[in-house]
C-alpha cells in the first residue's frame, strides 16, 4: 500500500492528468456532485456519491454508432468508430464499481459491443472507499463492502492522506507512474477506517434488508403478486430511476437525418416508458403496472437467473433519493411476497 | 486495440425483386451489391433490415437456407419501416444484418417426423423457410400437412407457390381456408383453429404454429383437444427489438430474450414465461 498526503492531492491529480483525461466528482453549482474532467483549480467533492452514476463513461447517454450517405437508390455505410483515448475515473464508489461488472455481462457477452468494449479497455477505475454511507445506502444487501471497493486502484481517504492500492495490471501501471508522489506505508489507518465504516454500515436503516427471497427461477412466484398494482399506482413513468441507475442499460437506436447524411444514434431508453415495447400491431405491456413490474423483476429475478444468482441492483440508493413519488426498489423488495413490513 | 467486429453495423443489400403477394404483403428479394446471398441462416432465423433515416426492424427470413442465391422477406405493411419498404422500387439498396435467433430444430427434433404446419396470415412468412427446407430434404421427414388460412383468398401469402409447387409435391397435403365466403373460392371457409380440429390429425407428429397471437392461442388449445402435448408443438414469437443481440432489453420476457433465446420456442417452454408476448 502507498499513500499521498492530502496536501499533495492536486499534484497527484496533475500527474495522472498528464497521461490520460482524468475525471472525478466535483461539486457543481447546484450543490451536488457530478463527474468533471480535472483541471487546475477543481477539487474532489466530499459528497458521498454523484447524482448520475459512472455508467456514462462506458455507456454514454447518447452516442453515434455509425453514419450513412443516401444518394438515390444507393447507400454508403460509414464506420465512424475510432479507438478511444485513455482515461481515468477517480473516486468511484463500491456500488458503482460493481455496476461495471453487471454492465460487462450485457455488453461484453458475445457478440460483444465494440463501442462499450473500446471505452472499457481504455478506462482505468480508481475507486474510493466510503466513510459515511447514507441512510439510502444498501449495497451490503448485495454483498458489496463499501469500505473495500474493487477497481484497478482502490483508495481510502483519511483526514490527512490518500491511501492507494493497485488491484490490477492497469492499476499497477498507473501506480508506478505515481511512485514519486506516493510513499510505501502500513495499513493501520486503512484498517481503522474500514472498521469504523463497517460499524456505521451496520447501524444504517437498511442494514437488515435482504434479497434472499428473490433470485432466478422465481418468475411465476412474484410475477402475479397483487402488490404490483398498489406499488406502481402512483408511478409517473418518468424514467428517472432508470436514468440515475448504474445498472439500467436498455437502449434505443434511432436514425437522425441531418440533411447532409444520416446518423444512427444510440440513446438510453427506459422500460418504464409506454412506447418501449410498442409495436405496429400493439403493446405487450399496456399499463404502467406491467412496465413497473418489468424493471424490478429484471433486477431481482430475470438478471440473477441468467447470471449465476447475482442481482441487477447494487444498492447505491439513487432511485430512493430521486424518485418524484418516493417509490423505489427497497419498497418493492419489502412489499412483494406477502410479508410487508 | 478494439475488436473491429461490430454486430450493430450492417452490410449493404440490394432489392432485386419485389412481388406483391396481397394488398398489404410484399415479398422482397435481397442480395449483396455483388449479387450474393447476404449470409447463411437456418429456418426460423431473422434479420435486421433498415433504410437509413427511416429505421431498422427485425424480419423473419422467409426463403429457405437451401436457396443459396438470395434471401427473401415477406413483409406486411403495418408501421413506419414496412410502409417505406412497400414504397421502394427494385434496385434500391437497404442495409441488412444477421442472422439472429435460434432456428426450428429441423435437423434434430423434426428429423424423421411427420410434420404439421399451421399458419395464419403473414404467419406463413417464417414457416415458408422451414416448409421449403423440408421439401428440399424430403427424404429426411415423414408426411407433411400444411394448414394455412387468411382473411380472404387475396390475403393468402405465397398463393402461387402454394398452388403451383407445394400442392403438387408427393406426401404433402395442403389445406387452405379463408375466413368468409367469396365468389371465386370453392375451398374451405372458416377459422384456422376450427379447421384444424375438423381435420382431426393423428397425434404422432410434430406441429409448427405461426400466426396472430389469438390464432396461436386457439389453435394450440385445439391441438391439445386432439391429444397433442405442448412438447410436440413449436411456435415463433416476435417482439419489438433494437439490437437483436440480447442487449437493448426490449424483447425481454421473463429471463428470456426473444432475439437470442427465441424466436422459436416449444410451447411447453412458453409456460415458464410470463404472458407478455
Amino acid at each position: 500500500m502507498r499513500k499521498c498526503s492530502l496536501t499533495a492531492l492536486d499534484a497527484l491529480f496533475a500527474k495522472m492528468a498528464e497521461s490520460a483525461a482524468l475525471y472525478l466528482p466535483v461539486d457543481g453549482d447546484d450543490g451536488r456532485a457530478h463527474y468533471a474532467q480535472w483541471q487546475e483549480g477543481l477539487h474532489l467533492s466530499d459528497a458521498l456519491n454523484t447524482v448520475r452514476s459512472a455508467k456514462d463513461f462506458f455507456f454514454p447517454q447518447t452516442e453515434n454508432l455509425m453514419a450513412f450517405k443516401v444518394n438515390g437508390k444507393t447507400i454508403e455505410i460509414i464506420d465512424t468508430r475510432t479507438e478511444a483515448d485513455d482515461f481515468i475515473v477517480f473516486g468511484v464508489r463500491a456500488c458503482d464499481v460493481r455496476s461495471f461488472d453487471i454492465l460487462d455481462t450485457v455488453f461484453l457477452a458475445e457478440p460483444a459491443d465494440s463501442y462499450y468494449a473500446n471505452r472499457r479497455a481504455h478506462g482505468v477505475i480508481i475507486s474510493l472507499a466510503c466513510t459515511r454511507p447514507a441512510e439510502t445506502c444498501f449495497c451490503s444487501t448485495f454483498g458489496i463492502d463499501a469500505s473495500t471497493p474493487a477497481g484497478d486502484v482502490v483508495c481510502w481517504k483519511t483526514d490527512d492522506a490518500l491511501y492507494m492500492e493497485a488491484k490490477t495490471e492497469k492499476g499497477s501501471a498507473l501506480m508506478a507512474a505515481l511512485a514519486d508522489l506516493t510513499e510505501e506505508c502500513d495499513t493501520d489507518a486503512v484498517k481503522a477506517q474500514q472498521a469504523t465504516t463497517k460499524e456505521r454500515m451496520a447501524k444504517l436503516p437498511l442494514a437488515d434488508l435482504t434479497a434472499d427471497k428473490f433470485g432466478g427461477g422465481k418468475t411465476m412466484e412474484f410475477f402475479s403478486d397483487p402488490a404490483w398494482a398498489t406499488l406502481s399506482e402512483a408511478c409517473l413513468g418518468c424514467g428517472t430511476c432508470t436514468f440515475v441507475c448504474p445498472t439500467c442499460q436498455c437502449y434505443d437506436i434511432k436514425d437522425f437525418d441531418t440533411g447532409h447524411g444520416v446518423t444512427r444514434l444510440r440513446c438510453w431508453d427506459s422500460c418504464m416508458y409506454s412506447d418501449f415495447t410498442k409495436m405496429a400491431h400493439g403493446n405487450p405491456r399496456l399499463t404502467q403496472v406491467e412496465r413497473f413490474r418489468q424493471r424490478f423483476m429484471h433486477k431481482l429475478v430475470y438478471y440473477p437467473e441468467n447470471n449465476g444468482g447475482v442481482f441487477g441492483c447494487v444498492g447505491c440508493g439513487r432511485c430512493l433519493t430521486r424518485c418524484p413519488i418516493s417509490m423505489n426498489i427497497v419498497k418493492v423488495m419489502k412489499n412483494l411476497g406477502g410479508d410487508a413490513k | 486495440m478494439i475488436d473491429m467486429k461490430e454486430p450493430l453495423i450492417p452490410v449493404l443489400g440490394v432489392v432485386t425483386d419485389i412481388r406483391t403477394d396481397t394488398p398489404d404483403v410484399k415479398t422482397f428479394r435481397v442480395v449483396t451489391p455483388d449479387g450474393k446471398k447476404p449470409f447463411k441462416h437456418m429456418p426460423g432465423q431473422c434479420a435486421m433490415l433498415s433504410m437509413p433515416g427511416i429505421g431498422e426492424a427485425l424480419f423473419s427470413i422467409t426463403s429457405s437456407p437451401t436457396n443459396t442465391e438470395f434471401m427473401e422477406f415477406s413483409i406486411k405493411k403495418c408501421g413506419c419501416v414496412t410502409e417505406w419498404l412497400h414504397h421502394m422500387e427494385v434496385g434500391q439498396q437497404i442495409t441488412i444484418r444477421g442472422p439472429y435467433g435460434n432456428a426450428f430444430p429441423v435437423d434434430t427434433a423434426f428429423a424423421g417426423r411427420d410434420l404439421l404446419f399451421i399458419a395464419g396470415g403473414i404467419g406463413l412468412a417464417p414457416l415458408r423457410s422451414v416448409i421449403n427446407y423440408v421439401r428440399h430434404y424430403r427424404d429426411r421427414y415423414g408426411k407433411v400437412d400444411i394448414v394455412y388460412g387468411s382473411r380472404s383468398k387475396g390475403d393468402l401469402v405465397d398463393y402461387k407457390e402454394i398452388v403451383d409447387e407445394w400442392c403438387k409435391d408427393a406426401g404433402i397435403n395442403v389445406y387452405l381456408t379463408i375466413d368468409r365466403e367469396q365468389p371465386d373460392w370453392d375451398g374451405h371457409v372458416g377459422f384456422v383453429p376450427n379447421y384444424v380440429k375438423e381435420l382431426g390429425f393423428d397425434t404422432n407428429k410434430t406441429a409448427v404454429l405461426c400466426g396472430p397471437p389469438i390464432m396461436i392461442k386457439f389453435t394450440l388449445a385445439g391441438l391439445q383437444e386432439l391429444g397433442f402435448d405442448k412438447t410436440q408443438v413449436y411456435t415463433t414469437l416476435e417482439l419489438r427489438m433494437k439490437c437483436a443481440l440480447g442487449k437493448c432489453g426490449r424483447c425481454n420476457v421473463g429471463a428470456k430474450y426473444v432475439c437470442k433465446d427465441g424466436p422459436v420456442f416449444r410451447c411447453d417452454e412458453l409456460d415458464t414465461l410470463p404472458d407478455e408476448y
